[in-house]
C-alpha cells in the first residue's frame, strides 16, 4: 500500500514548505462529499495523528489516515501546468468515474 | 478540470466552495494582479511569465482595445489613442491635473472628471482604468480556473472620496466584485506580515516608476492608521534612467539624437541601471542612426553621484513627513520598501542612513503591494477558518463634517476613525418657521469651510414649521470599508429625510491633502481666533433677527423713547459684527439684550394674557 509524489509534485511542495516555514509534510485525504461522492483533501500538516500512515516519496513526507488510504492506494500526486493555470491533480487508480470538475470522484 | 492546492490544515475547502478571490494593484506605471495560493501569496503572470502589466491603454480605430506592453510601442507613433498613467486622472477635473499642456491627449472639460478624446470617442477615466482591470481579471481566472468571488483593489493612502469612488466604478465597470479597497502602504505592510508583529511605527517608502510617495503607519490593535503622507507626483524611477540617458548623450557627445536613438538609448540606459544593482559595473553598447557606435561603461559610484540630487528629493519628503505625525526617525519600528526603482543600493543605503536601521526589501518590491492585497482579499473572501479571522482595518485621512451657520466646520467624523463608521449628529433650524434646511459635507482639518474641501451639498425640505431651535436633524454620516461617505439627513418629529452619497465630482491633490493636514495643526490658534468670531457673528445676527422680528410683531408695546434705544443698540451691534473682534460683538450681543428685557417682559405678559383669555381659571393646567 503506498501514496506517492511525482517529481515536479514533490519539487512544488518541497518549495512551498519552504516558503510557508514550518510544517513536516502533506496529508492526502478524502471525504465524502462533492457532486459525485467523494472529495480530495489536500493540506499542510504540522502535527500527525497516532493511526496517520507516514509515507516518504522524494524526500517530501506523505500522511493519509487509514480510512483516506482504502480509497488512496496506489495514486501518484501530480503537479501539472494547463495553460496560466497550474495545481495538483490525483491520478488515482481507484476511480471509477469523476465529476466534470475533478475535485470529486466516485470509486 | 480544477487542478487542486494545499489547504492550511484542517481547513480543505468543499469541492466548489473555495472561492477565487485576488488582489489588485492598480498602479500609475504599472498594474499586477495576485492570489494565496498553497498558502502563499503569489503573483499571477502571463504566458511569458511576466507579473507587470504597463498600466497603458491603446484604442484602435477598428474598436479593438490593447493594454499593457504592446500598447506602451505605439506611445510615440499614437500618443493621443495611447493612454499612460491614467491613475492621475482618476476622480479629478482638468483643474486640478498639473501640466495638462504638456500632455499629448485631447482632454474634454465638460465639468467634473476629465475625459480624453479618443479615435474611439470620449472616454472617462474610469472607463480606461476599467480596461486594465479587465486584462488582469482574464488573466486571474485564466490563471486561477474559475470566476473570481472579489477582488481587494489597492489605492495610495491619500486618494479622496472621489478617486476612491472612480477606482470603486471603474472595477464595477469591469465587472469586479471588490471586496475592499486597501491602501497601498497598508497593503505593503501586510505582505510583510507586519499586521502580526509587535505594534508601533511603521514608514512606507515608495519610489514607483513615475511617482514618490511616503506614509508613516501606526499598527495599534490589528488597526493600520495612516499618521502622515507625503510625496513627489513627479519622480520615479523614470527620472533615474533620464539622469543616465543624459549622462550618455553628454559623455559620447551625441548631439540631439533622433527619437529612435533616444529611445533605444534610454533603453540600454534603463538596462544599465538595473545591471547596477547587482554588479559594480555595467556596459551601455548601441548603434546609432548615423552609423556611430556607442561604448561606454557605468560604474555603481558614478550613477549614484549623477542622481544624487533625485535621491535627496526623496529626503526632503521623509522629513517633512515625520514633522507632520509628531515623529523622530528613531520612532519607527521598520521600513518597507515599495516600487521597483527601491532596488537600487544607493537608495537603499539613503533610506537606511536617514532612519538609522536597513529597510525590509527581502520581498519583491514591485510585487509587495499586490500581494499584500491578495493576503487581505483571501481573507475577506472567507477562505481561513474564524479563529483565524483577523480583520483589517483602515482610517479615514482627513476628517468629515458639515457646514454651519457662518461658514464654520462642525466635524463629524474625526479624521484616523476606523471603517466602516456611522456618527450622528443633530442639528437645528436657525429661524422660526423654517422648512428647509441645506447640507454642506465638507473634508478637512480647518475650522472655517473655506479652508476645508466641499465634498457635496444636499437639502432637506418639507420640515414642519416650528420655532427656531425647536426641530430636530438628526443627520447620520456613514463610511463603508472602503472609505465611501453616505450622508443622511432626517427630522425626528415628522421623518421627512433626504440623503447623499458623496460622489463629489472633484479630488483633492496630494499637495492639497498634505497641506490641509499640516495647516490645521500650524493654524490652529488663528482658526480658534476665527471661530470665535464667526461663532460670535453667527450669535448677533440670530439676536437681532429675533429682536426685529418681535418688533414687528410687538411694536406697540413700547414707547417712542424705548423703540429709538432698541432701535440704536441693533444698530450699533451690525456694525460691530462687521468687525473681527469677538469681545466686541459679545459686548454688543449684551448690550442689545439689556435694552430689551423690559420688552421681552411685557411680550411674554402679552402672551400669557392671550393665552389665558377666554378659559376659566379651573381649565388651565399648570
Amino acid at each position: 500500500m503506498s501514496v506517492t509524489l511525482s517529481t515536479s509534485a514533490a519539487k512544488h511542495v518541497s518549495d512551498f514548505m519552504a516558503k510557508r516555514g514550518k510544517g513536516v509534510g502533506i496529508r492526502l485525504g478524502v471525504r465524502t462529499s462533492g457532486c459525485s461522492g467523494m472529495a480530495y483533501r489536500l493540506e499542510f500538516v504540522d502535527e500527525t495523528h497516532d493511526d496517520d500512515l507516514v509515507f516518504e516519496s522524494h524526500g517530501v513526507k506523505v500522511v493519509v489516515d487509514p480510512k483516506s488510504l482504502a480509497y488512496l492506494d496506489g495514486t501518484e500526486l501530480d503537479f501539472v501546468r494547463e495553460g496560466l493555470n497550474e495545481g495538483f491533480k490525483f491520478n488515482n487508480p481507484n476511480v471509477k468515474d469523476a465529476c466534470g470538475c475533478g475535485e470529486s470522484f466516485n470509486v | 478540470m480544477a487542478l487542486l492546492h494545499i489547504a492550511e490544515p484542517g481547513q480543505s475547502t468543499e469541492p466548489h466552495k473555495h472561492r477565487l478571490a485576488v488582489g489588485i494593484d492598480l498602479g500609475t506605471t504599472n498594474s499586477l494582479v495576485a492570489t494565496v495560493r498553497n498558502g502563499i501569496a503569489v503573483c499571477l503572470v502571463d504566458e511569458a511569465g511576466r507579473a507587470m502589466v504597463p498600466s497603458i491603454v491603446r484604442y484602435h480605430p477598428d474598436g479593438t482595445i490593447e493594454v499593457g506592453r504592446s500598447a506602451a510601442a505605439a506611445h510615440a507613433t499614437d500618443p493621443r489613442n495611447t493612454i499612460m498613467s491614467v491613475k492621475r486622472f482618476m476622480g479629478r477635473g482638468l483643474n486640478d491635473v498639473a501640466h495638462v499642456e504638456s500632455m499629448p491627449y485631447d482632454f474634454v472639460d465638460a465639468g467634473g472628471m476629465l475625459r480624453l478624446r479618443t479615435v474611439q470617442g470620449v472616454k472617462t477615466p474610469v472607463e480606461i482604468s476599467a480596461e486594465i482591470l479587465r486584462v488582469l481579471a482574464a488573466r486571474a481566472e485564466a490563471s486561477l480556473g474559475g470566476e473570481l468571488t472579489g477582488a481587494v483593489i489597492t489605492v495610495p493612502a491619500y486618494f479622496d472620496d472621489a478617486q476612491r469612488q472612480a477606482t470603486k466604478d471603474a472595477a464595477k465597470l469591469a465587472g469586479l466584485n471588490v471586496l475592499r479597497l486597501l491602501n497601498e502602504p497598508t497593503a505593503a505592510a501586510v505582505a510583510y506580515g507586519l499586521d502580526n508583529a509587535s505594534e508601533g511605527v511603521y514608514a512606507v517608502y515608495d519610489l514607483g516608476g513615475g511617482t514618490f510617495d511616503l506614509s508613516i503607519l501606526k499598527l495599534s490593535r490589528g488597526i493600520f492608521e495612516v499618521l502622515a503622507t507625503n510625496g513627489d507626483a513627479a519622480l520615479g524611477g523614470d527620472d533615474f534612467d533620464h539622469r543616465l540617458f543624459c549622462w550618455v548623450l553628454d559623455k559620447a557627445k551625441i548631439a540631439p539624437p533622433t527619437s529612435e536613438d533616444a529611445r533605444r538609448l534610454l533603453m540600454k540606459a534603463r538596462e544599465a541601471k538595473e545591471l547596477l544593482t547587482a554588479s559594480e559595473e555595467a556596459p551601455i553598447k548601441a548603434g546609432l542612426a548615423t552609423g556611430e557606435q556607442v561604448n561606454l561603461s557605468v560604474t555603481r559610484d558614478e550613477f549614484a553621484q549623477m542622481t544624487q540630487h533625485l535621491i535627496q528629493k526623496t529626503v526632503a519628503p521623509m522629513r517633512k513627513v515625520l514633522r507632520d505625525a509628531g515623529l523622530a526617525p528613531e520612532d519607527i519600528k521598520g521600513v518597507v520598501m515599495v516600487g521597483g526603482a527601491t532596488r537600487m543600493p544607493h537608495i537603499q543605503r539613503a533610506v537606511a542612513e536617514f532612519f538609522g536601521q536597513e529597510p525590509l526589501t527581502n520581498l519583491d518590491p514591485d510585487k509587495v503591494v499586490a500581494l499584500g492585497a491578495a493576503i487581505q482579499a483571501n481573507v475577506l473572501a472567507g477562505n481561513r477558518k474564524e479563529e483565524d479571522d483577523w480583520l483589517l482595518l483602515d482610517v479615514i485621512p482627513l476628517s468629515l463634517g458639515l457646514e454651519t451657520m457662518g461658514g464654520l466646520t462642525e466635524k463629524v467624523v474625526p479624521r484616523n476613525s476606523t471603517l466602516p463608521i456611522a456618527r450622528a449628529q443633530e442639528f437645528t433650524t436657525f429661524k422660526d418657521g423654517q422648512t428647509a434646511m441645506a447640507f454642506h459635507v465638507v473634508q478637512g482639518e480647518r475650522e472655517l469651510v473655506s479652508d476645508c474641501r466641499s465634498l457635496a451639498r444636499f437639502e432637506l425640505r418639507g420640515i414642519p414649521p416650528m420655532a427656531a431651535g425647536a426641530a430636530r436633524i438628526r443627520v447620520t454620516f456613514q463610511v463603508d470599508a472602503d472609505g465611501l461617505l453616505s450622508v443622511s439627513a432626517r427630522e425626528m418629529s415628522s421623518g421627512v429625510a433626504a440623503s447623499v452619497l458623496v460622489k463629489p465630482t472633484y479630488g483633492l491633490t496630494d499637495d492639497e491633502i498634505t497641506g490641509m493636514l499640516r495647516e490645521g495643526v500650524d493654524r490652529a490658534s488663528d482658526d480658534m481666533h476665527a471661530r470665535a468670531v464667526r461663532e460670535q457673528q453667527v450669535e448677533a445676527d440670530r439676536v437681532i433677527e429675533a429682536t426685529t422680528h418681535a418688533l414687528e410683531q410687538d411694536g406697540d408695546l413700547l414707547n417712542a423713547d424705548e423703540r429709538a434705544g432698541i432701535d440704536a443698540a441693533i444698530a450699533e451691534l451690525r456694525r460691530l459684527v462687521s468687525g473681527d473682534d469677538p469681545r466686541a460683538i459679545k459686548k454688543g450681543i449684551d448690550a442689545l439684550s439689556r435694552v430689551t428685557d423690559e420688552f421681552a417682559a411685557r411680550r411674554m405678559d402679552k402672551s400669557i394674557r392671550t393665552a389665558l383669555a377666554g378659559q376659566k381659571v379651573d381649565e388651565i393646567q399648570v
